[in-house]
């Protein structure tokens, strides 16, 4: 019924152990990395309201519902909300932070390609949440 | 005896009655009625987003309501219940008592239920199953978001009664002869499920008056345009339900403790495994709330803190499902209904568990967050694991309750078609979450791979409802006209095999 203590069980408890301890410490090594902001990294201001996103430039151009940027120039989106909450995606570049009315989020790419790629709110925001979409152009800036 | 339905009786006898098998019955029957309601939900927003452009869900707000109400129902008016419908049945009799402790406050705690319920159907709010402000509290349209901020209210002071029932009866009811220890492990399962409602529930009852008050404008704890923080909900609610997932999952792997040995006709590997793994996980439950918020602007200490408290919750998972297998290995197993669906739950729960170790690693899960990876990953524990349980558990009580058995051979095709129905629906949910899918969406675009992702678990909802409507059929007509069951072996595997139904006669016949 009950008791017997088998070293089968220790081994496999073990090599879970060991497995998420791998685990772990990865994804805190590749977090630690990818969060370091580069120092030239241009700002952009990004902000979500029902339902649309705006951009500000560093030079203060203003953008709503499209995002040029230029190819091979770090950015890093400081984010925020007017309403509810949002959450800023851009799925082919794995860049995804919510936006947060009273808080700024930050969180930075760097575009390679060039071409049109969908923005997106992940967050559940109301009515038009699912057509709360943009578009990101990445451009040659050379 | 435990059945009750062998003699028959006015409705209004059981409805009155404060026994507990009456009151594990009325649990049984509003549970599986909020099952086929909730599921009805549920296959209509498969068969909406079979292709682009609305289909026949008339507009987003409808949608909305439909998988806020889905949610909602399935985990507090089918989950819930259904859970507490077992602990009803088998807690008094595994503990040798006549009945819970408090019959009374049982049957309060149950009767609470029916208007929460209709509070939660018909307001129909839109805010999702965790309202999360300053939507809900500033948005949602009224009086639905009230509705439901009332109905949950009531659903957590029934669970808080029902807790206090369950862990009275096992600590202070149990027959001396009964060493704590020796307490079967469903028993132990409701003990620490319990244990955590204590613990968990207060801090939503909290801030739902909170965000009640918020409604109505004369505070602003989570809106910030009054000085308020929408995130302080997040903890609190997540405090609350991210230990009441494992309230739910902690009775369904007490269920499987329950027809694991019996159907591999071997006793249980290791009970003192299992009862460790069961307090360890209550303890451990409330170290990872937060790892539901990474994306709302943690700190990397912070994440790094709940990514540690969420892996360590996997050892004990993980114990459970040695213990399994080590008890099915080299048993004569019989893979009769029950056995058939606690085995694939144990399946989808291991998967369930790999799914949520890649959530909680903090880089990826910046990939999978309110994508569809998440709503198929909590699905593999929601239905894959609890649900899988719940059924194979009430096919397993079927012949205590209605002295019939059920059809063996429908009850395999229920267990095919909704095993095939979840792979094909909440595996393809991961990989559509992987293309970037947003979770919640009333319509999408066109992107080839979305729309072939999305008609494969089109296909498998459907699925899905064929092998529930078999269930229900199976259910009605068998209690019915089913074969009356052997019941000192009904199900044919031998008699030196312990039935809830023997331990209960010798007391009273
Ligand atoms: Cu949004
Ligand atoms: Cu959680």
């Amino acid at each position: 019924m009950s008791g017997h203590s088998n070293w089968s069980e220790w081994v496999y408890i073990g090599v879970v152990v060991a497995l998420l301890a791998w685990v772990g410490a990865e994804a805190w090594n590749i977090e630690r990395l990818v969060e370091h902001v580069p120092e030239n990294a241009e700002v952009i201001k990004v902000t979500g309201q029902q339902w649309f996103w705006t951009f500000e430039h560093e030079d203060g151009t203003k953008e709503t519902g499209e995002l040029h940027v230029k190819k091979g120039v770090p950015y890093k989106f400081e984010i925020t909300s007017k309403d509810v909450i949002h959450s800023f995606n851009i799925p082919d570049y794995l860049v995804l932070m919510d936006a947060v009315p009273g808080r700024i989020n930050t969180v930075w790419f760097l575009p390679v390609d060039e071409g049109e790629f969908p923005i997106q709110c992940r967050e559940y925001c109301g009515l038009i949440h699912y057509n709360m979409r943009g578009t990101l152009y990445i451009e040659d800036g050379a | 005896m435990v059945l009750e339905l062998q003699k028959p009786r006015p409705i209004w006898q059981i409805m009155f009655s404060t026994h507990h098998t009456d009151i594990g019955l009325l649990y049984t029957i509003m549970s599986l009625a909020f099952l086929f309601m909730g599921g009805a939900l549920a296959l209509a927003i498969r068969v909406e987003m079979f292709s682009p452009g609305p289909q026949f869900i008339a507009d987003s707000m409808t949608f909305n309501r439909i998988f806020t109400v889905h949610g909602t129902n399935m985990i507090f008016l089918f989950l819930l219940p259904f859970a507490s419908a077992v602990g009803n049945y088998f807690i008094p009799i595994m503990v040798r008592y006549k009945d819970m402790a408090y019959p009374k406050l049982n049957a309060i705690a149950f009767w609470m239920l029916p208007p929460a319920a209709a509070l939660v159907w018909l307001g129909f709010a839109d805010f999702g199953w965790y309202a999360q402000p300053p939507y809900s509290a500033i948005s949602a349209p009224s009086p639905a978001a009230e509705m439901w901020i009332f109905g949950l209210k009531i659903i957590g002071v029934s669970s808080i009664l029902g807790a206090i029932n369950f862990i009275v009866t096992i600590l202070k009811c149990k027959h001396p002869d009964l060493p704590l220890s020796k307490v079967p492990l469903l028993g132990w399962s409701f003990l620490s499920s319990s244990l955590i409602v204590l613990v968990a529930i207060p801090t939503f009852a909290a801030a739902l008056l909170m965000l009640l008050t918020d409604r109505l404008g004369v505070t602003g704890f989570f809106n910030p345009a009054m000085g308020g923080d929408p995130i302080a909900y997040s903890h609190l609610f997540w405090f609350t339900f991210h230990p009441e997932v494992y309230v739910l999952v902690i009775p369904a792997i007490g269920m499987m403790y329950e027809i694991i040995p019996r159907f591999s006709r071997k006793p249980i590997f290791s009970h003192s495994s299992g009862v460790f793994a069961f307090v360890l996980l209550s303890i451990v439950s409330f170290a990872s709330w937060a790892h539901h918020m990474y994306a709302t602007g943690m700190s990397f200490t912070e994440k790094t803190v709940f990514m540690v408290g969420t892996l360590a919750a996997v050892p004990a998972s993980a114990m459970h499902v040695f213990n399994f297998l080590a008890t099915m290995w080299g048993g004569r197993a019989k893979y009769s209904t029950p056995m058939m669906w606690s085995v694939g739950g144990i399946a989808l729960f291991f998967s369930a568990g790999a799914g949520g170790v890649v959530n909680t690693a903090m880089p990826l899960d910046f990939i999978t967050h309110d994508s569809y990876w998440v709503v198929g990953h909590f699905h593999l524990f929601v239905f894959g694991t609890i649900a899988f349980g719940s059924f194979g558990f009430l096919y397993y009580m079927f012949p205590f309750i209605t002295g019939r058995m059920y059809n063996e051979l429908w009850g395999k095709v229920h267990f095919v078609l909704i095993f095939i129905g979840a792979v094909l629906v909440f595996f393809t949910q991961h990989i559509l979450g992987l293309y970037g899918m947003p979770r919640r969406v009333f319509d999408y675009p066109e992107i080839p791979e979305w729309i072939a992702m999305n008609q494969i678990q089109a296909v498998g909802a459907v699925l899905l409802g064929v092998g529930m409507t078999i269930f229900l059929v199976n259910l009605i007509y068998s209690s019915a006209k089913g074969k009356e069951a052997n019941m000192e072996d009904p199900f044919g595997l031998g008699g030196k095999y312990y039935y809830p139904y023997q331990a209960k006669n010798p007391h009273h016949d």
